[in-house]
């Protein structure tokens, strides 16, 4: 809100401070009243004292795990409305309602009174699209609050626990929603509750068995509907209230982490209070989100159940796809190699097992362990308040990425054949395109978002070192050109200094009570090191307060800097291509590091 | 570690080679230093507020006053006139709630930022040796340490969690082998056979899906796909109806005898070129219906399964693994199919106790 832009403000910060306490005054004395009379029941002054005034950092991407809590509020309450009218039965009935296209054919209850709050509740169709959107939102703001919280290393120490109530929130938030988009047992739902059957069915030993307990016996049976709606309405919100309660208590207790800048450190957390900025902020923030989904849905249709019909387990429709959370499962099961083992009487369906089972519980595995994995290679067991800006990490941030670009594969996989035939391409050819791409993608997402990262270090480095473009070209007697550096502000350079140092772990040789020698570490010390060598592998060496201080004295001081770079910008553009460029910055650097080297410190 | 040691300002190491300047000193805002700006962001700010009850009204207006049958037009998108009008409305209105407060909390309320220490989240040394000498004494208190019986006890005890599991267990019939051949493994193209002298007393005839009219094979041109039903669905209701129409559904081609091959043990089930196969893919489920006329295949709109209507329904491409499942059909005095008997394996995906060797596999004969 009111980070200066430059160091030189205009000294007039007294200007603004308002004298409060006396405009607070009459609202003060009418609360008195009840506030006395609440704290004499419930002793809140102690609460309110220790809380209200509470300080949250400000950074855009706080909010998006904003966007998720109030996203679900909203399905909250816009499920509560659907709840007065919709009926969870798979009994049979003949449509008589106003939707003239159905009239006088058979289908279930829950179809039939999905279509009576789309046509005839008034609003009914309005809190439908809500829910739906809704529940999209939600999904994808955890998603990438997920992100955010990664790629900052905000899951670090302290704060590992609530790493694994996200993962169990956006698992359970996933079954929720599927939970959801299957209860109008409309065409579209019922091709997804098959593909689930499928699904169940395919899993080794017990599959049947599951199939059988779920659907209440054979599929479609009569109950599924009714199970889910219990569960969608009842059970599963339970649980994500209860996890979301948690979640939102540690971010009190812990404190928000903040990202790093002046004055910002890993001991202290700035920004501005709880009552009334944020108050204001984020109860607004509630609004305007509730307020755009609102917009959304009355101007873009979703799920018009209507259009597909009642499920019959004899039709599809071409292009049926699940919700878009579910993309990445689908596209997996599209691009599988259709593997079977027949052994004796027994079929193992890895074709459906692999890409859905177990590819589920292999993301959300990976999730939930990263932290602890991560911490394990660089034993690293302080406490982290202060976030990673994504490139002081190549490592994580490039697996993030690599991840993301997996995903991303798997998804594309859940549209092959809209791909195909919007860009007038093979469907066989897309599908075995993907089937590499999931392997081969990732591996280069992951190389080249580090050597990104690698060099946006080195840029930040280059900044530190030779200063900021200053916009002023000066001429030298021989007719050179060079642009002239002034140094980065105090505020700048603390920001770019503020990251960790790199520890790459080194074996050493123990010994044991008895003063044995144990060697060079056992094979797990040995697998960490390497772990380690690898985490930290080509990140720069974090500079030294005696580099920078040379550095500064040498931008601001040395009347032949302009013409060194000047020199060093002309052998560059010689040069052909950008990679001799690239490397000559890299011996730069290395340069700097020897020197820092021999420096005492 | 190290951070939580000493206060960092202007402590200089290998983690902050730089001093800390402190928190950026505060830039007034335009409505801090001039009070027309003020006045201007509070009026703007109130008229986003007062726009709410406005619009709240302007939705139960519109609620009363709107039929639901009005629509309005777009061009070439249409949509209904009060969904519309409700969604508008109330949209709007919810939306100057959240614009107004953050408005006057972006231009009026006080935006000096504070600094708040943090604190390590774990408890002080003093505090964990207080909380384990508590613990400690209700151990002792307890009594467990010298009744090692109790303890052991309530362990059996925790079985209770038993009769909460088992209570699940009647959530659906049990697949057992029996139970698998009455459902998973028949369907009801089985012929209807009495039960005294085995015989059997009515083949199932295929009919149209929609008019649940026997189908005649003269009626079927080459190339032509139908989609058919045993008669005796239209007997079924409601569930039933369902489950057995999720299994029985079948697909009805005519292909030109000499382009396709038909394997010995399968010379009887085809009539003139006309076979039948289950419409149920064989890899989750899904009804496959998109045939293409000139190769024989067929396609699940799924997951894109292929199969070769024209080799006994081997998969040709996708991820199903195996051939789909053909019903041996013919054809009666009156030129009516009907099917011999079931289907010679079960239908649909595939489930761990399914036997699947007997299942037609490219090259059979």
């Amino acid at each position: 809100m009111a980070r200066p832009v430059s160091t030189d403000a205009p000294d007039s910060t007294t200007v603004e401070t308002p004298d409060r306490p006396e405009q607070l005054g009459p609202v003060f004395k009418a609360a008195a009243g009840p506030a006395k009379w609440a704290d004499e029941r419930l002793g809140i002054a102690g609460l309110a004292r220790s809380n209200l005034r509470k300080v949250f950092p400000d950074h855009w991407s706080f909010l998006l795990g904003e966007i998720a809590l109030y996203a679900f509020i909203i399905c909250l309450l816009s499920g509560v409305f659907l709840t007065l009218w919709f009926r969870p039965s798979m009994a049979e009935i003949e449509y008589e309602g106003s939707y003239q296209l159905l009239r006088g054919l058979p289908m279930s209850e829950a179809y039939a009174s999905t279509i009576e709050l789309s046509f005839d509740i008034r609003g009914g169709l309005l809190m439908r699209q809500i829910h739906h959107w809704g529940a999209l939102l939600f999904i994808a703001a955890m998603f990438a609050h997920m992100l955010r919280v990664f790629f900052t290393g905000a899951f670090r120490k302290p704060r590992e626990l609530n790493w694994l109530l996200g993962v169990g929130l956006i698992a359970i938030g996933m079954i929720e929603g599927f939970a959801g988009y299957s209860l109008p047992d409309d065409l579209l739902s019922g091709t997804g509750l098959r593909f689930v059957d499928g699904l169940v069915r395919s899993i080794p030993v017990v599959g049947t068995w599951l199939e059988f307990l779920v659907f209440g016996g054979e599929f479609p049976g009569d109950i599924i509907v009714a199970r889910l709606y219990i569960a969608h309405v009842l059970l599963i919100p339970g649980i994500i209230l209860g996890l979301i309660a948690a979640h939102l208590a540690l971010v009190v207790y812990h404190k928000h982490t903040q990202f790093p800048g002046p004055g910002r450190t890993e001991k202290n957390v700035v920004g501005y209070p709880l009552f009334p900025v944020y108050m204001a902020k984020a109860g607004g923030f509630f609004f305007i989100v509730f307020g755009a989904i609102i917009l959304m849905s009355a101007t873009m249709q979703i799920n018009p159940v209507w259009k597909y019909g009642a499920y019959n387990p004899e039709q599809v429709t071409a292009g049926s796809q699940p919700d878009w959370y579910m993309g990445w499962v689908e596209g997996a099961v599209r691009i599988m190699p259709g593997w079977e083992s027949h052994i004796g009487g027994t079929t193992w369906s890895w074709n459906v097992f692999l890409p859905a089972v177990v590819l589920m519980g292999l993301l959300f595995t990976v999730m939930g362990v990263y932290p602890f994995i991560e911490q394990w290679v660089t034993k690293d067991k302080s406490e982290h308040h202060l976030l990673e800006r994504p490139r002081n990490n190549p490592t994580r941030t490039a697996f993030g990425i690599a991840a993301m670009s997996c995903y991303a594969m798997f998804w594309l996989g859940g549209g092959n054949d809209i791909i195909a035939t919007q860009f007038h391409v093979s469907l066989n050819a897309v599908t075995y395109f993907l089937r590499a791409a999931v392997f081969v993608v990732p591996v280069i997402a992951f190389i080249v978002t580090k050597r990104i990262c690698i060099s946006l270090q080195r840029s930040d480095i280059d900044r530190l070192l030779h200063g900021a473009e200053s916009g002023i070209i000066d001429r030298s007697p021989e007719g050179g050109y060079a642009e002239r550096h002034v140094p980065v502000s105090d505020e700048e350079a603390f920001m770019l200094t503020e990251h960790q140092p790199r520890k790459v772990a080194e074996l050493e040789a123990g010994e044991d009570e008895t003063g044995v020698s144990t060697g060079k570490g056992g094979l797990k010390e040995r697998m960490r090191v390497k772990a380690s060598g690898f985490y930290y592998a080509d990140q720069p060496e974090k500079l030294t307060s005696e580099e920078l201080a040379e550095a500064k004295a040498h931008i601001l001081g040395h009347e032949d800097h302009a013409e060194l770079e000047s020199n060093a910008h002309a052998n560059g553009s010689q040069s052909e291509d950008s990679q001799s460029e690239d490397s000559q910055s890299d011996e730069i650097t290395a340069g700097e590091d020897e020197q820092a080297g021999t420096t005492p410190s | 570690m190290s951070t939580h040691d000493e206060p960092s300002r202007n402590v200089v190491d290998e983690r902050h080679p730089l001093p800390d300047p402190g928190v950026e000193e505060h830039l007034p805002r335009l409505t801090d230093v001039d009070e027309s700006r003020a006045k201007r962001a509070e009026r703007q700010a109130a008229f986003l507020f007062a726009l709410v009850p406005v619009l709240a009204i302007a939705f139960v207006v519109c609620y009363f006053a709107i039929p639901k049958t009005w629509s309005v037009d777009f061009g070439p998108l249409q949509a209904n006139a009060l969904h519309m009008a409700l969604g508008l409305t109330l949209g709007a209105s919810v939306l100057c709630i959240g614009l107004g407060a953050i408005h006057w909390a972006r231009t009026l309320m006080a935006d000096h930022e504070m600094v708040e220490e943090r604190h390590p989240a774990h408890s002080s040394d003093e505090d964990r040796e207080a909380a384990l000498v508590e613990i400690n004494k209700g151990i002792d208190e307890s009594a467990v340490t010298r009744r090692k019986m109790l303890i052991r006890a309530l362990g059996g005890a925790g079985l209770v969690a038993i009769p909460a599991v088992v209570l699940l267990a009647d959530l659906g019939p049990w697949p057992t082998k029996q139970k698998r051949q009455e459902t998973i493994e028949r369907t009801i193209w089985a012929p209807e056979v009495d039960p005294n002298t085995n015989e059997i007393v009515q083949y199932r005839y295929l009919v149209n899906g929609i008019t649940y009219k026997r189908i005649k094979a003269s009626d079927i041109r080459v190339g032509q796909l139908v989609n058919a039903e045993p008669e005796n669905l239209q007997d079924l209701h409601g569930k039933d109806h369902q489950v057995e129409k999720a299994k029985s559904a079948l697909i009805v081609v005519r292909m030109d005898p000499q382009s396709i091959k038909i394997p010995d043990s399968r010379k009887d089930w085809q009539v003139g070129g006309i076979l039948a196969y289950s419409k149920i893919c064989t890899h989750v489920g899904c009804p496959i219906s998109l045939w293409e006329q000139q190769t024989h295949h067929l396609l699940c709109p799924c997951h894109q399964s292929t199969f070769d209507l024209g080799d006994s329904g081997v998969v040709v491409f996708g991820p199903a693994a195996r051939s789909l499942p053909q019903l041996p059909i013919a054809i009666d005095d009156e030129g009516y199919l009907y099917a011999t008997s079931d289907f010679t394996v079960p239908v649909g995906p595939s489930y761990f106790e399914r036997d699947s060797r007997d299942d037609f596999k490219k090259g059979d004969n």
